[in-house]
């Protein structure tokens, strides 16, 4: 095996991986998101961004091309996601953390359930975003499907960088969430702050949604259960309260997992997710705070 | 005289709490006592993991992949070495018992969220490594031990004879489940209102000053760790014995979330309302069906339940008994 090693194939299946890390990404950076502003990992953010993807289809079944669906789809996102925090996650704002973690339990239910209940369970498709069509890059053939995936994610994260780090409101989001009392004293509306978060979060998760289902020969309301997954234990391993984490995270999670799924024939499919864990795990136990996370402190 | 008077309050509780359960499967018919014998598993599985998350702080959702310990020795031991089902609860306990150790070694580096992975990962994994070691776990497959009913003492023909006393299999499975439960819960009382629950709380709310206290954080955490997990073990077990089948399927990631959910609905830090918890998780799914059966209402109707509960509830059913039993409690205890 280790004879015929061929580099071409290392560098599309890295590709591949990248593709794969930088859709789990945009779930992981919506789950910091929500995590660095309420305390709490939303268990509901795959399905939300299923739910998104679900509402894309109807919109180019109704006729819309796949870009126009896309950002149509964001606007109705991220008016979705406000909703859910005012409705949902508002009246537990001052409950326990894990009051809060139930509710987004209680919302993956919801939000599946009324997938499930909108829309039949058929499998459909969603149409490509990029060409499937392979292009040539230093003499390996990469898909341009993968090279525009992998070019979307890091476009959204650049403006959400931007978002947080040189306009008003992402100061105002980043101090909402850092020191809610003084934020408040300073007349930042906090709470609505929160909803805010909540709409971008479910607007990356759309994205993720959108990019992921039409690599996939065909998808249903399970689509977005794996990327969660992976986007957790991607945000996990960087340090769940970074975004830089996140990315980074999330990115070698995806390269290490199709990689070792390629060239570990006893691993196969069935125990990928298994053996990532395991290595994160191991990552952890030297680093209790994730590759990018600070230790926290806390007076007694 | 109001001292007498509480204590009086008290037994009278315990007795009408111990009457119902003596009482209850006579009055549903022996379909629903399966239900409640099956509540009986969600509520052992709850007090175990209360324990852990309630009283000494560590989140794990994990115990599904627990249960599948218990529920997987139990089958083994009757399918491959033709024991009696119910004498192999204790080593199904002590199995998930030394599992459960095992994954609390990360807890000793890693809190909060970084804990809640570990333990995540260890009930994502868990249904992959059961279809991988199918010898002894019979794959995809799983273990039924239906076919070895003459080797029951719960088999699936009729009666069940126990100290000369016949009754329905149905009855059996409920009272078996239910009095491991109520000792269950007795031993959880004892040991959170003893030394070790003091220990215990005194991790769940500052780890450095318990340290500087002289507790042993490891092996607090671990001890935690392993005591949930029998608890979940045993659940496991009778969950097996129930359903004469185990497959991975009957262990998926949905049971941990669902013994989670009950323990927080019934109240994490508090026992009296565990009860309440375990019937919520059991219940809440067959209610939410009859609300309609059109695809994907249930999940619909069960989700929002949930909230509509945390947010009516938040610290849960034992947050609310502990309300409603304050004026009670104050007139008791408070001298005239």
């Amino acid at each position: 095996m280790i004879l015929a090693f061929d580099w071409t194939q290392l560098a599309q299946q890295t590709v591949i991986g990248l593709s794969n890390g930088g859709l789990w990404a945009l779930l992981a950076l919506a789950l910091v998101l929500i995590y660095r502003s309420t305390g709490v990992v939303n268990f509901a953010q795959g399905e939300m961004a299923m739910f998104s993807t679900f509402v894309a289809w109807s919109l180019i079944h109704h006729g819309l091309s796949y870009w126009e669906a896309f950002f149509l789809t964001l606007v109705i996102s991220f008016a979705g996601g406000v909703a859910l925090e005012r409705v949902a996650i508002r009246p537990v704002e001052r409950a326990p953390v894990l009051t809060v973690v139930i509710v987004t339990l209680g919302l993956f239910f919801l939000v599946d359930g009324a997938a499930r209940w909108f829309w039949s369970s058929e499998t459909r498709t969603l149409p490509n975003a990029f060409s499937t069509r392979p292009i040539n890059v230093a003499g390996v053939a990469f898909s341009i499907q993968d090279l525009g995936n992998i070019a979307v994610s890091l476009g959204v994260v650049a403006l959400l960088f931007v978002l947080f780090q040189f306009t008003k409101l992402g100061l105002a989001l980043r101090a909402a969430a850092v020191n809610p009392e003084e934020s408040r004293l300073l007349g930042i509306r906090v709470s609505w702050m929160l909803a805010l978060g909540w709409g971008l979060a479910a607007a990356m998760g759309a994205v993720s949604g959108m990019l992921t289902a039409p690599a996939l020969a065909s998808f249903d309301q399970n689509l977005m259960q794996p990327v969660l997954l992976y986007a957790f234990a991607g945000a996990v391993l960087g340090g769940i309260a970074s975004p830089l984490g996140a990315v980074v995270g999330t990115l070698l999670l995806g390269v290490f997992v199709n990689l070792i799924g390629t060239y570990v024939n006893w691993i196969g499919t069935d125990l990928r997710l298994p053996v990532a864990l395991a290595v994160i795990l191991g990552v952890l136990l030297v680093r209790p705070a994730g590759l990018f996370g600070r230790a926290s402190v806390r007076r007694v | 005289m109001r001292r007498a008077l509480g204590i009086g309050a008290w037994v009278l509780a315990v007795a009408a709490g111990l009457g119902l359960f003596l009482l209850l499967p006579h009055l549903v018919s022996d379909f629903h006592s399966r239900d409640l014998a099956r509540a009986g598993v969600f509520f052992i599985a709850i007090v175990g993991l209360n324990l852990l998350t309630g009283y000494t702080g560590q989140i794990s959702l994990g115990h599904g992949a627990l249960m599948a310990v218990g529920g997987y020795t139990t089958a083994a031991l009757v399918v491959h070495e033709h024991w009696r089902d119910v004498w192999t609860i204790p080593l199904a306990g002590i199995a998930a018992g030394i599992v459960g150790f095992i994954i609390g070694l990360p807890a000793l580096r890693l809190s909060g969220l970084y804990l809640a992975l570990a333990t995540f990962g260890f009930a994502i994994s868990m249904p992959s490594l059961l279809k991988k070691f199918s010898g002894l776990t019979g794959g995809t497959q799983g273990l039924r031990f239906f076919e070895s009913a003459p080797f029951q003492v719960t088999g699936l023909t009729g009666k069940v004879t126990i100290f000369g006393h016949a009754m329905t299999q149905a009855h059996f499975l409920y009272y078996l489940t239910w009095s491991i439960g109520i000792v269950g819960f007795a031993l959880a009382w004892l040991i959170v209102r003893g030394r070790l629950g003091r220990v215990f709380r005194s991790v769940r709310d500052s780890e450095i000053a318990a340290v500087s206290s002289g507790v042993n954080l490891a092996a607090t955490k671990t001890l935690a760790f392993a005591l949930s997990g029998v608890y979940a073990g045993v659940a496991g077990s009778l969950l097996a014995i129930q359903d004469t089948i185990v497959n991975p399927l009957s262990f998926t990631f949905l049971l941990s979330i669902l013994v989670l959910v009950g323990a927080v609905v019934g109240g994490l830090g508090s026992l009296p309302g565990l009860v309440l918890g375990a019937f919520f998780v059991q219940y809440l799914p067959s209610i939410s069906t009859h609300v309609s059966s059109r695809p994907g209402v249930p999940d619909f109707v069960y989700g929002a339940a949930i909230i509509l509960v945390m947010i009516l509830l938040p610290t849960g059913a034992g947050g609310l008994l502990r309300r409603l039993a304050r004026p009670l409690a104050t007139w008791l205890y408070t001298r005239p």
